[in-house]
């Protein structure tokens, strides 16, 4: 028992950790990819190569000022940013990054909630608790442009809710389970889901940069429209929570994709049991972390790529396009489920 | 129940360090009072009148329709983990809960609810 709680505190501490370094150099990330995909430099005067840039912005974070607007609500207006960025650290509970380790003849899989079979479920129930923060902000900045940005925000969060539940079905249908763990394991030595299941990554794909508010998606924070959307009125270390959750948010986005469709840590050919209990855990969750690292680039790219969508598209897509596309989805998932026979 | 409990813990540390952060960043930063630094941001222009006016009735039908949809997606997941067990007569359960959903999505629709531009 003791070396059971010992290890999830190891795994808690690590997470976190990494994550919260992972959101540091995505915002490095972010701003280099940006500036080569626009043919300039980037950051590249603090350190080697501009790689302490983060450490530099964070120590500006703490010493900045944090004005609050004498118009706000107070008690709402401190409890947003928390609001935005507690769930977005927490969804990583269920996120399985790697092969188990075996420590002195124990199991332990590299995973912070181990065994509850419903990684899934919470990821949805935590990550709808973003709007909370995104609507609190809005409202009590008792700001024009952090109002119309959260209306828009929260509107368009909870219609790709939608998006998100059904693109999520036929995966759990296909692996039997809303485990991501058993997804994982239905790929493994396979096919990796994005062929079979080419329209839901589609449709989760698109959910996804909705649900984090990235580019083609960016319209609560349009820049050239609403200045900065719900957090127009933050400064400093508030202004800070909110871009971290947002960063943490789309690295969880990166990993669940590569999870869901890209056979998380494994890769063809490859069986983690040739490197021994431990080596082979730590290679995994390396696989896994370059995977992940990829997606986030990608989703850099595609900022870059594509232009904004206008409002009503983006509810068309939601609602005349993707929700039939899904519904309709599901039921040929099934009927080819029944057709084929149990899986097994 | 042992399973959850890592899950709290993590809710625990997630909930002392982010307001930690805050209260570090207390004996660090500046804090020089200005009345100006209190005025909403609004381009630099005075602020006239409260930004609670009217806002467009389409979001709260969006969160109306979103109730229903995102109310039926969750009907379907328990479904989803059992479906191989349940067996024909489960899938065509679920084909006409679905085909009432679309006739409600279908009205929906048809009122102009889904269409942003009107």
């Amino acid at each position: 028992m003791a070396d059971i709680i010992l290890f999830s505190a190891i795994k808690i501490v690590v997470v976190l950790a990494v994550v919260m370094g992972g959101v540091a150099y995505t915002t490095l990330a972010e701003r280099k990819v940006s500036a080569w995909l626009q043919d300039r430099l980037g950051p590249n005067r603090v350190g080697p190569f501009g790689l302490l840039q983060p450490i530099a912005d964070g120590i500006k974070f703490f010493t900045k000022e944090d004005i609050t607007p004498g118009r706000s609500y107070k008690p709402s207006y401190f409890l947003a940013p928390m609001a935005t960025l507690i769930p977005a650290l927490i969804t990583f509970a269920v996120i399985p990054f790697g092969e188990s380790v075996s420590l002195s003849g124990k199991d332990h899989r590299l995973l912070i909630a181990e065994g509850t079979g419903l990684g899934l479920v919470y990821l949805l129930a935590v990550s709808s608790l973003g709007v909370y923060g995104i609507l609190l902000a809005g409202l009590s900045s008792n700001n024009k442009y952090s109002l119309l940005g959260a209306l828009r925000s929260v509107n368009q969060v909870v219609s790709y809710e939608v998006a998100l539940g059904l693109g999520l079905i036929p995966l759990a249908m296909t692996a039997g389970g809303f485990d991501i763990d058993a997804i994982v394991r239905a790929q493994k030595g396979g096919v990796w889901f994005v062929v079979p299941h080419f329209i839901a990554f589609i449709i989760l794909l698109v959910a996804l940069f909705a649900e984090t508010n990235r580019l083609p998606f960016d319209l609560p924070e349009g820049e050239s429209e609403l200045v900065g959307g719900y957090h127009t009125e933050y400064s400093g270390m508030r202004f800070a929570m909110f871009f971290m959750g947002e960063y943490a948010n789309m690295i969880t986005a990166s990993a669940l994709l590569v999870l869901l469709f890209f056979g998380g840590w494994h890769l063809p050919f490859l069986n983690y049991g040739w490197f021994g209990p431990v080596l082979g855990g730590i290679l995994s969750a390396i696989v896994f972390a370059c995977k992940t690292a990829f997606f986030v680039f990608f989703f850099i790219w595609v900022r870059w790529t594509l232009p904004r969508f206008r409002y009503d598209q983006v509810m068309h897509m939601m609602w005349i396009r993707i929700l039939p596309l899904g519904l309709a989805y599901i039921l040929v998932t099934a009927l080819f489920l029944y057709l084929r026979g149990p899986i097994k | 129940m042992a399973a959850y409990l890592p899950l709290g813990i993590l809710l625990l540390i997630a909930l002392i360090i982010v307001p930690m952060t805050m209260i570090i960043g207390r004996f660090i930063r500046p804090q020089r009072f200005e009345v100006s630094k209190l005025q909403p941001y609004e381009c630099g222009i005075e602020v006239t009148d409260s930004p609670r006016g009217q806002m467009s009735v389409h979001f709260y039908i969006v969160a109306v329709v979103f109730l229903v949809f995102d109310v039926e997606t969750v009907f379907l997941f328990p479904w989803a983990v059992a479906f191989d067990k349940l067996g024909l007569f489960g899938f065509i359960e679920v084909g006409i809960f679905l085909l009432l959903l679309i006739v409600a999505y279908v009205y929906a629709w048809l009122k102009g609810a889904l269409r942003w531009e009107q």
